[in-house]
């Protein structure tokens, strides 16, 4: 048996697996295909926006009373990579049969209510369906929705898929049946003898995977590997390597490490780890500012909200991430850690210029702390886009309103989109500070939003939309503060 | 067994018009279902990958490949000199299209070169050490570009004449002019395109090819090495879709993988990733549409003349005939008194454009509609009213005659837009949307009811032709083989319920094996939503010879006459005695009955006189109709569609359920080209949309929030189809024509419905907003 160190260690359906040869860029996907002929699971993209490569990943999750409670999210395994795997459970598709080759309910409703056609995303439908059976037995017609927003079909039309969940929902034969609910136990155990408790290191010098098991093990990794490649839920670093074909070495995996999953809550705000996921981040943030509960169900898909992490959203820098905008106008701020120290600085003077971050060699993103909303204040966050769903934003922006006797007492605005970083809206918020909170003084702060930004036209949206569309967030923000209705909304139960 | 005592059984499983399920419906949820990337790899098998250019337009001055050969574990780098005896793929024989670009680019990720290596991965990144030296030309990338830069066309126009439109329109009271752009498509099967090569003895070559069109692969495989067609044989048995991408669009990595395993005596497979297959190979064609129309002031039409001018790429590939159906399809469901249509197949340094699920007849109905809509707007009054009053009129009406000369025989469009405006409850909805937007500040909704007629049969008139291949074993288990692909379409499905029927015996009797050149020769492509038609109808004539044998037997052994022998459930009934299937086939076999049979069938009636611009090019129409009802978000511009109610003709169904899933998906699909899916190109002519990423096309949560789709019940074939059912593949993508429209009824909203907004497509949330802007402004 090959020691911790040396091996990423992980259950695959019923089998236990320990690889001491592991690319630092092997994905998950081409393991399953190539190496493990377990071809139900498809590659319809590579960069994990069409999901007919979901499997589910097993972890052990802080349950935050002391313990540790077993977890399954769907994930894309074209861009999971095999190095990150160590102590989880990857089920896929072919294990959700009996042995005598009975379907599952999930996989017996897709078949009784027609949801497959060419049946090439459907192992992956199956599998976004399987984690929600596993977690509602009676989902609601948005949740289904929510739970597909990371899988594409192009036959179906899915109204059948999703009468197949409805039906799927309601079959509960006996635990024994269902592979997961079976051996929930057991697996929880060897995923817990599993867990490294010293780095592992595969490869040789620079040219290697590291897998650090705690913070402190990570800032000595980057203290003695500056160029290394952080990869927290590749759901960006993944495309590097498959689209880009770039070298990610030497690449070290920090999705493992507990310390950076804390999410804490405290009077004066939230402080959240920069590991932890988009679907545990904007749950905590929900609570304590909803405006994002909308904003949530519009970024990614399932698959890449459990993947995709919150430091790593703003750690890659990228202009139109979808967090930065809120959090920068909530004002929060961000913690950098390196084996010297750490050092915190506002959120909106980590973005110096398109591609470069205030982040020095050696340091990674540590926490992030965002301020509780002062009672009465108004916080909202508006997310564009072409498609309403699962789309990358043409724009986005976050508003924050402290009034007094009628008048803006402050304003704290950003948007996404509409320049080269996420950027604060300057001009805008001066035009409105010291106002009255009137249609007027919106109208005419409007005009300043040519001060502050001069978009660019892409495939996303003109510099014209842009421009126009950002004028009338505000506009929104406004008429809503006055109780007008001002957003489609699908369900009135949001998932 | 008593035989005379035997009970009649009331029924088969899974005989014609039964609700059946996808014959691989168990495998796809279980992912036992094999695509061409999942089948074991012979030893020693290769892959490939493409060179991609990076230019729009360029000579091609020097390729400088060896850092591309260098690297290891590369086998082999094919140009097009290596191209053992053609480095042509032209579907129409044009000679236009190069397998391999040769000394010149003429779009933007044109491939020059190909890589075979150990691995995919090695060949993927040594395509991209290329160095490419390159003396740019001018580039025409869009439609605008290439009428300025002259007009060239890719394949000769078509006109459809009929009357004195130009002199109809100088003396119509009211006329009207107008240009539409309709945006194209990519087909976005979730099966990207691949390609299986394995050499054989002499100069054989087995390829497995995810395609449509199995024939045009063996046939371009054949062209491109040098040999005979006999020594290809090219097999398929599933697509993960194909929506036309993969008619003729996978022929080029069929042809390398084929060449590259003639070369290296091992197997070759080419599997592009998907922002090169995205890159490399066609979408569907986006038009021009320049309009004129002359009308009365009730709004009855009295004369159009159009325009549609279409970006075909680089080469003509199925532009001819995809501009031509886009013409056969302008009138959609409206009598134009007097017409003159003119297509424009413009070239462009764009990938070559390609067939996509309705082949052009999609923009051409969008830019009918958009002529309904302009008359409507410009009257005050709803475009129900305008289509009810345009509607082709029945067989004497003397309003039945399309731009192409050809009569309508069998129209329905009347019952079924009335039977849909009664139940989808139209006419108050549309009262409560107009009250709705009067008092909604930001919020808007919109309302429309569009109709569809679609015209089946190829236009070329000799693709109407189809093969079957059909085996009884001796113990009584059947054996399908038609020229009909499998895409998820449930083709295979429906055509072993013809054979089921046909013997009466239980459809698992009857083994559905994968489509192969080797068993149906010369097939057609499953295109032109002709596949159960067509296939449908070869499968029936094998087993009509066999059951024509078998009878013939029977009636000799049995000493009775042939209108005794009966095929009921799962036995034959000889007189009074009933045997079991099997067993009589058995004896059947033991006096040396030959048990099996080639089918084939051809469409009758149909002619088409391009030239001339006359004929009777459709055997038969396929009508529907949907009501959408949207709401727009008037600050962003952005939409949801609230509720669609669909009625739609498929004749008598060979199987409902999977006709349903042809309109529910066509019509999700459809509405994904006309909403969200947008194809953009840089200044450099780079498709800058090329993977779902930056390409949206609809989730679960933009299908309709309520969707209401029924069947026509009472409508059958006027024609004698197989089971008098008709074709289903295309006509349900034009239904979401209605979405558009009810967008546009909500963006009119906000000029008090004065005004057409014009709306062009894909009406994105910008395009949404800017036309607010525009109609705010005027």
């Amino acid at each position: 048996m090959a020691q911790a160190s040396d091996s990423i260690r992980f259950i695959l359906n019923d089998l236990e697996v320990a690889l001491s040869e592991v690319a630092p860029a092997a994905t998950l996907l081409d393991y399953l295909r190539l190496e493990r002929r377990l071809t139900g699971t498809k590659e319809g993209c590579a960069e994990g926006d069409c999901g007919a490569c979901t499997v589910l990943i097993g972890r052990l999750e802080n349950d935050g009373r002391g313990g540790e409670t077993l977890v399954y999210e769907t994930v894309n395994a074209c861009i999971r990579f095999v190095g990150s795997l160590n102590a989880t459970h990857v089920v896929t598709v072919e294990h959700l049969a009996a042995s005598d080759g009975t379907l599952h309910p999930v996989q017996q409703a897709m078949v009784d209510f027609h949801g497959s056609q060419c049946g090439f995303c459907t192992p992956g439908i199956v599998m976004s369906l399987y984690a929600l059976w596993l977690t509602n037995d009676n989902p609601s017609r948005a949740a289904i929705e929510k739970a597909l927003q990371g899988n594409l079909c192009r036959c179906t039309g899915y109204e059948p898929i999703v009468r197949a969940a409805e039906a799927a929902a309601k079959e509960r034969p006996s635990a024994i049946f269902d592979p997961i609910t079976r051996t929930r136990e057991t697996v929880s155990a060897r995923l817990k003898a599993l867990q490294a408790t010293e780095t592992i290191v595969i490869g040789k010098d620079e040219d290697c995977l590291i897998v650090p098991a705690d913070a402190a093990g990570l800032a000595m990794v980057l203290a003695e590997h500056p160029a290394a490649t952080i990869v927290a839920g590749a759901t960006d670093v993944g495309l590097w390597v498959t689209k880009q074909m770039r070298s990610i070495n030497p690449a070290v995996f920090i999705s493992g490490i507990a310390e950076l999953q804390r999410i804490e809550s405290s009077g004066a705000g939230l402080t959240i780890g920069a590991g932890v996921s988009y679907t545990s981040a904007f749950d905590a943030l929900s609570l304590a500012y909803p405006s994002f509960d909308q904003l949530l169900d519009r970024i990614g898909g399932e698959q890449v909200r459990n993947m995709g992490t919150i430091g790593g959203n703003i750690a890659n820098g990228s202009p139109i991430g979808d967090s930065p905008p809120p959090l920068i106008a909530l004002g929060a701020t961000v913690k950098l850690r390196s084996k010297g120290g750490t050092r915190s600085l506002p959120l909106e003077d980590f973005f110096i210029a398109y591609g470069k971050q205030d982040r020095k060699p050696g340091e990674f993103v540590e926490s992030i702390f965002v301020p509780a909303l002062p009672a009465g204040d108004r916080f909202a966050a508006y997310k564009v886009t072409k498609r309403r769903d699962e789309d990358i934003s043409a724009l986005l922006g976050a508003f924050c309103l402290s009034l007094e006797g009628g008048r803006v007492k402050s304003a704290r605005i950003a948007f996404g989109g509409m320049a080269a970083t996420p950027k604060r809206a300057k001009a805008v918020e001066t035009a409105l500070v010291g106002q009255p909170w009137t249609e007027d003084t919106v109208r005419a702060a409007q005009a300043a939003f040519e001060t502050d930004f001069q978009p660019i036209t892409d495939w996303r949206a003109t510099s014209a939309y842009r421009m126009l569309a950002a004028r009338n967030l505000l506009m929104r923000f406004f008429l809503e503060s006055i109780g007008e209705t001002t957003q489609l909304q699908r369900f009135e139960d949001v998932a | 067994m008593d035989k005379s005592t035997f009970e009649d059984p009331a029924t088969i499983a899974g005989p014609m018009h039964a609700q059946l399920r996808h014959d691989s419906a168990h495998k796809h949820v279980a992912g036992t279902a094999d695509y061409i990337d999942d089948l074991p790899e012979p030893v020693g098998a290769l892959h490939g990958a493409l060179g991609l250019t990076d230019r729009a337009h360029a000579e091609i001055l020097d390729m400088d490949l060896s850092a591309v050969a260098a690297l290891p574990g590369v086998v082999l780098v094919l140009t097009a000199k290596d191209m053992p005896h053609s480095n042509d793929i032209s579907p129409t024989h044009l000679h236009d299209e190069p397998v391999l670009a040769d000394g010149r680019v003429q779009f933007h990720g044109q491939p020059a070169f190909a890589v075979i290596a150990e691995t995919r991965d090695i060949a993927r990144r040594a395509a991209r050490l290329a160095k490419i030296t390159y003396r740019d030309l001018p580039q025409m990338i869009d439609v605008a570009d290439a009428m300025a830069g002259g007009g060239e066309l890719v394949t000769p126009p078509l006109t459809l004449q009929r009357g004195d439109a130009e002199g109809e329109l100088e003396r119509a009271p009211r006329r009207l002019k107008g240009r539409m752009r309709i945006g194209g498509q990519e087909h976005f099967y979730l099966e990207g395109h691949v390609a299986l090569a394995v050499p054989g003895e002499d100069d054989e070559v087995t390829v497995w090819s995810s395609t449509q069109h199995p024939s045009e692969v063996q046939r371009m495989i054949a062209h491109v090495l040098g040999v005979p067609a006999n020594a290809v044989t090219v097999n398929v048995r599933r697509m993960g879709g194909a929506f036309g991408g993969k008619e003729t669009q996978g022929n080029q990595f069929a042809a390398l993988a084929a060449v590259a395993a003639r070369k290296l005596r091992l197997a070759v497979k080419f599997r592009p990733d998907r922002d090169d297959d995205m890159t490399a190979t066609g979408k569907r064609h986006d038009f021009l549409v320049d309009y004129d129309v002359g009308f009365d002031d009730d709004g009855h039409i009295l004369a159009v003349q159009a325009t549609y001018a279409a970006r075909c790429g680089f080469s003509a590939d199925l532009s001819g005939p995809v501009t031509d159906r886009a013409l056969f399809h302008a009138d959609n469901a409206y009598f134009f008194p007097h017409v003159k249509l003119t297509s424009q197949p413009l070239k462009t340094n764009t990938v070559s454009n390609t067939a996509f699920r309705g082949f052009g007849g999609p923009q051409g109905m969008v830019g009918g509609e958009r002529i309904i809509e302009e008359i409507a707007y410009a009257l005050g009054k709803d475009p129900l009213e305008i289509r009810k009053l345009n509607f082709y009129g029945d067989k004497d009406s003397g309003r039945n005659i399309t731009p192409y000369h050809q009569k309508i025989e069998d129209n329905i469009i009347r019952q079924i837009v009335e039977e849909l405006e009664a139940s989808a409850d139209y006419q108050a909805r549309r009262a409560a949307i107009i009250d709705f937007n009067r008092s909604s500040r930001v919020i808007r909704k919109g309302i429309a009811l569009t109709p569809v007629k679609f015209g089946i049969s190829f236009t070329l008139t000799h693709l109407n032709q189809a093969g079957a291949l059909v085996h009884i074993y001796t113990d009584g288990s059947v054996h399908l083989n038609h020229g009909g692909t499998e895409m998820g379409q449930g083709l295979y499905t429906k055509v072993a319920q013809v054979l089921a029927d046909t013997f009466q015996i239980d459809i698992d009797r009857v083994k559905i094996t994968a489509t192969t050149t080797g068993k149906v020769p010369n097939s057609s492509a499953t295109a032109a939503s002709s596949g159960s038609d067509l296939n449908g109808m070869a499968a029936f004539d094998a087993a009509r010879q066999i059951k024509g044998r078998l009878v013939a037997f029977a009636a000799e052994r049995w000493q009775t006459t042939a209108e005794n022998v009966t095929f009921v459930p799962n036995h034959v009934k000889i007189g009074e005695e009933f045997v079991p299937f099997a067993e009589f086939v058995g004896q059947a076999y033991a006096a040396r009955v030959q048990l099996s049979a080639a089918g084939f069938y051809k469409t009758p009636k149909i002619h088409w006189d391009r030239t001339a611009g006359r004929g009777t090019p459709f055997y038969y129409f396929a009508y529907g109709a949907a009501v959408s009802e949207v709401s727009i978000d008037t600050l962003t511009g952005e939409y949801l569609v609230d509720r669609v109610d669909v009625l739609h003709d498929v004749g008598r169904s060979l199987n409902p359920a999977i006709d349903l899933g042809q309109i529910e998906g066509g019509f999700v699909q459809g509405m994904g080209w006309l909403t969200t899916e947008e194809l953009w190109w840089d200044e450099k002519g780079r498709l800058r949309t090329h993977a779902p990423s930056t390409y949206k096309i609809p989730l679960a949560s933009d299908r309709p929030k309520v969707f209401n789709v029924r069947l026509a019940e009472w409508s059958e074939n006027a024609e004698k189809t197989i089971g008098r059912s008709k074709a289903v593949g295309e006509p349900p993508l034009m239904l979401p024509i209605s979405v558009l429209e009810a967008l546009s009824m909500a963006v009119a909203s906000i000029a008090d419905y004065r005004e057409c907004p014009r709306l062009d497509t894909p009406a994105t949330p910008e395009r949404i907003l800017m036309a607010l802007e525009r109609l705010r402004g005027s």
